[in-house]
Order: structure tokens, then C-alpha cells, then sequence
């Protein structure tokens, strides 16, 4: 599951819950599909708090190449106003 | 002393000023109106740019205006980009155009449709081609100005929704000259650099018609449609659309609209979750109230109360046959018992105990126990036995005598 892509496992969700609906499975059937059913919703809110909150820009180097560096706007403001 | 006056050749004096322009004017802007535009079959293109005044020829060679992202029209309002110089065999001079830029509502109104057209021809638009937007992006490529209003009020959007997403910003000018090239540029570079991102926001706040040129340009289009990160185009207000918004995987109408997009959905989808797992858990116990209560029904059926009803039935039709088995039996015996009474009935009739109870009798001579049945058979002083029709009599022969007269008195002798 861990290779699995967010979107997958949303349609994959959407799908037990339309075959649980449905209710034509054995119980095992239904059990299994339950089972994984937990199994994506928590794999899917774990990708949703998984991200860091990060904001970088892109600047160039002193050998010119460009490199991500943390980003704040009013620096980003007086660095212009300082250049014009 | 009279000085020897110089005398030009035409063309000499034709190259001299074609050497004075062109280093007089080696690069110049110009505007003006197109007029008298010719495209040669050459490939170059023959024109006069014109104002209320004045007019001069203009040309533009086919390597050149192969790069244009329209076609000038008569009429058009242009700045353009070129050298001054002198056509030497004609003596004319005129402007050897590098660019054109149309300049006026009408004239980047007539470009824009014009590449729209083009674009569209070329199947850039084609919605088949259209990524699908990850659902959950938390990786976000913004490629715009690091100043302008469009990085603040994506990072205000983002702010305020407590978004926990990782944003990368490659800062490009969004106007003027260079920004075009800037813009295309970064998009590549983010492609090759950040193929990791899962979205790439491409645009800047609003701005007038000119302002937002750079978002008309082929070169930025072309970036779109190669990039491979899905881009959202956000570009000035609801009502600016640029040819990037197009290309673009999805328009969103304005930047902090395209913050909302990568945002929202976050939320959505957090409630999407919930739901869909609250519906598995639900039809889960659906599922299981159902069966216990099938299982309940089963276990409180009759059947299972009162299972003798299983064979009662069957042993209700035992019995019923047993029962008639048996009295078919009992007939049976009386019938049997009814003959064979009449049979002994008969029998006793011929028995010859019957005749012994009439008061004959029989004799046997001992110990042979042979009937007797002629004089002949006994000797005197032998022992008979005299079967009577209650017990038996012992005797011994004390005379014997021929039957001639009564036969009764000599055959033997009779007792009780």
C-alpha cells in the first residue's frame, strides 16, 4: 500500500463502500472488503497530515546555479526596493 | 586654387549612406501603422509603417518573420524592433525589421486570436491532452513574480487554511520584454529540476491587457503544453484569459482561486474520508444486524422449537400402518384358526377316539402294542392292552374262542 497513489486509494475506498453498499458478498467477503476499507481510510488521512508546510525560492548561487532557499515576501519586497 | 570637387558614383554615395544609417541606427524601436503589406513569395515580408505624417518601407526577411507569433495585417499598430539602412540598387532607404510587437487593444487582440487559432489547430488545446490536477498536491511549483500580488495572496490562501503543503516559488518578471522567455524558461527548469512537484502554478495578479502579454506568448504556451507536472494557469482576474490559460491543465481564474483549488480539496477531501469510511463502517453493520437477525428468525423458526414436528408426521403414518398391519394380521389368524377349528371339527368326526367314546375299544397284544384284530394274532396266557376311550386295561388271554356265533361277546372282553 505504500506505493500506492493517494487518487488509488480514494477510488479504491469509493469502491468498497459502492460493493459494501451492494451487499451481495459472503460475509468473509464483505469482512475482507471491510477490512481493507479501514486499512485505505487510514492510509489516506495519514497522507493527508503527511506533508511539512514549507514555502522555498528558488536563487541563484554564487556559481550561478539555482538553489531552494527558505522564502519570505517582505525580504523578497526590500530586496526590490533596494535594487531599484 | 579651385579645389577638385569629389563626384559620387550613385551607388557609392547609396553605400555611404547605408553605412552612415545603419551606424547611426544600428537598433531602433519604432512605431507605427502597418500599410502596403506584401508577404513575397520569397519568404520576406514587404511593408511601411506610417503615421499621420509620414511613412517609410519597411522589410522583414523570412528567417525573421518566421519567428512571429502573428501575421501583421494592414492597419495593425506595431513596434518594431530594427536597423535603419539603404536599399543601394533602389536608393530607397527603409527599416530592416528584426521584431514586431503589436501594441493597442485592437492590434494584441488580433495577435491573441490569431495564435489562439494557431494553437488550436495545432491540437495544443485538445482537452484529451488535459492532466487530471493531483487531488492531494503537496509538492506546489509557483512559477511567478516572488513580489507580486499573485505570491501573496496564494501564500494568504495557505495561511489562513493552516495548509501544510510544500510550496517552491522560481521567481520570473510576469511583464515586459523578457518575461515571456523568463516564464518559459522557469517552467522547463522546474520540469527538469523538480519533476517531484505534483503541480505547477504558473501566473501573476491582474494587470491591463499589455500587462499580461507575456501570458499570450507562443514560447509560454509551448512551455505549458511540454511541461509534464500538470500546470494550473492563473493569470490577473475572472475575466483575463490568456492563451496559457488554454494550455493550461486547468485555468483557475485567478491565483488565490488557485490556491483555493490545491487547498480546498485538502479539506474535501478530509471530509471525503470520513464519509466514505463512516459508509463502510455503516454498511459493515447493516450487513451484520442483517445476518444476526437472519440467524435469529432461524433459531426462533418452528422447527428449531419443536423439532419432533420433523417426524411426528412419520410416525403418525408408522403408526397408522403398523396398525393396520396388525389387524390385517389378526384377521388373518382368525381366518386360519376359523379353518383349521372346522378341519379339527372334521378330524374329530373320523377320529377313532370318537368311536372308543362310543364304547368300543381297542386291543393291542403286548408288548408288540400290535391291534388285534383276529384271534389268530394271541396265544393263551398273553398279555393285551385294552384301549377304552377313558385309560387303558391290562389283560391276559384266558381263553380264546372262533367267532361263530356272537361275534360281540368273542372279541373281547370289555371294561371300564
Amino acid at each position: 500500500m505504500e506505493e500506492m497513489k493517494f487518487e488509488e486509494a480514494v477510488s479504491r475506498l469509493e469502491k468498497i463502500v459502492q460493493q459494501l453498499e451492494e451487499g451481495e458478498k459472503s460475509l468473509e467477503g464483505s469482512l475482507k472488503l471491510f477490512e481493507e476499507g479501514i486499512k485505505l481510510s487510514k492510509f489516506c488521512s495519514g497522507k493527508l497530515e503527511e506533508a511539512k508546510k514549507k514555502i522555498e525560492i528558488l536563487t541563484k548561487s554564487e556559481k550561478g546555479e539555482l538553489a531552494a532557499k527558505p522564502f519570505n515576501l517582505e525580504e523578497e519586497i526590500e530586496k526590490k526596493e533596494n535594487n531599484s | 586654387m579651385e579645389e577638385p570637387r569629389k563626384i559620387y558614383k550613385v551607388s557609392e554615395i547609396n553605400k555611404i549612406a547605408k553605412n552612415l544609417l545603419e551606424e547611426k541606427f544600428p537598433e531602433i524601436w519604432l512605431e507605427g501603422e502597418i500599410s502596403n503589406f506584401t508577404l513575397h513569395s520569397s519568404g520576406h515580408l514587404y511593408f511601411s509603417l506610417k503615421d499621420e505624417d509620414a511613412q517609410i518601407n519597411a522589410i522583414m526577411y523570412k528567417w525573421q518573420a518566421g519567428q512571429l507569433e502573428f501575421v501583421p495585417e494592414n492597419g495593425m499598430k506595431v513596434i518594431a524592433q530594427g536597423k535603419i539602412s539603404v536599399f543601394v540598387k533602389g536608393g530607397r532607404y527603409q527599416i530592416i525589421v528584426y521584431g514586431l510587437k503589436p501594441i493597442g487593444i485592437g492590434a494584441l487582440q488580433q495577435a491573441f486570436e490569431q495564435l489562439k487559432r494557431k494553437l488550436e489547430r495545432e491540437g495544443l488545446f485538445d482537452k484529451a491532452r488535459k492532466r487530471p490536477i493531483p487531488m492531494l498536491p503537496q509538492k506546489i511549483g509557483i512559477v511567478t513574480s516572488p513580489t507580486g500580488a499573485a505570491i501573496r495572496d496564494i501564500l494568504n490562501i495557505i495561511e489562513r487554511r493552516f495548509a501544510n503543503v510544500h510550496i517552491l516559488i522560481h521567481p520570473v518578471r510576469v511583464q515586459g520584454d523578457r518575461a515571456a522567455g523568463e516564464i518559459a524558461e522557469a517552467i522547463a527548469y522546474v520540469n527538469e529540476r523538480f519533476p517531484s512537484l505534483d503541480v505547477l502554478i504558473v501566473g501573476r495578479g491582474g494587470g491591463s491587457l499589455e500587462d499580461l502579454w507575456s501570458f499570450n506568448r507562443e514560447i509560454v504556451a509551448r512551455a505549458i503544453y511540454n511541461s509534464r507536472i500538470p500546470v494550473i494557469s492563473a493569470v490577473g482576474h475572472e475575466v483575463d484569459y490568456t492563451i496559457a490559460d488554454f494550455v493550461a491543465d486547468l485555468r483557475a481564474p485567478t491565483p488565490s482561486a488557485a490556491a483555493e483549488l490545491v487547498v480546498t480539496n485538502k479539506i474535501e477531501l478530509e471530509k471525503k474520508i470520513l464519509l466514505l469510511t463512516s459508509k463502510i463502517k455503516l454498511s459493515m453493520k447493516h450487513e451484520l444486524d442483517e445476518l444476526t437477525s437472519q440467524y435469529r428468525r432461524l433459531v426462533d423458526s418452528r422447527i428449531f422449537l419443536h423439532p419432533e414436528e420433523l417426524y411426528s408426521q412419520f410416525q403418525q403414518e408408522i403408526d397408522y400402518y403398523l396398525e393396520k398391519i396388525t389387524s390385517k394380521c389378526a384377521h388373518f389368524l382368525d381366518f386360519q384358526k376359523e379353518r383349521l377349528n372346522s378341519i379339527a371339527g372334521k378330524l374329530n368326526v373320523l377320529s377313532p377316539l370318537n368311536i372308543l367314546a362310543r364304547g368300543y375299544s381297542i386291543t393291542y397284544k403286548l408288548p408288540e402294542n400290535e391291534i388285534l384284530k383276529s384271534i389268530s394274532q394271541v396265544t393263551m396266557k398273553d398279555k393285551v392292552k385294552i384301549k377304552l376311550h377313558r385309560g387303558e386295561i391290562i389283560c391276559t388271554v384266558e381263553e380264546t374262542d372262533i367267532p361263530v356265533k356272537k361275534e360281540s361277546e368273542k372279541r373281547g372282553v370289555k371294561g371300564e
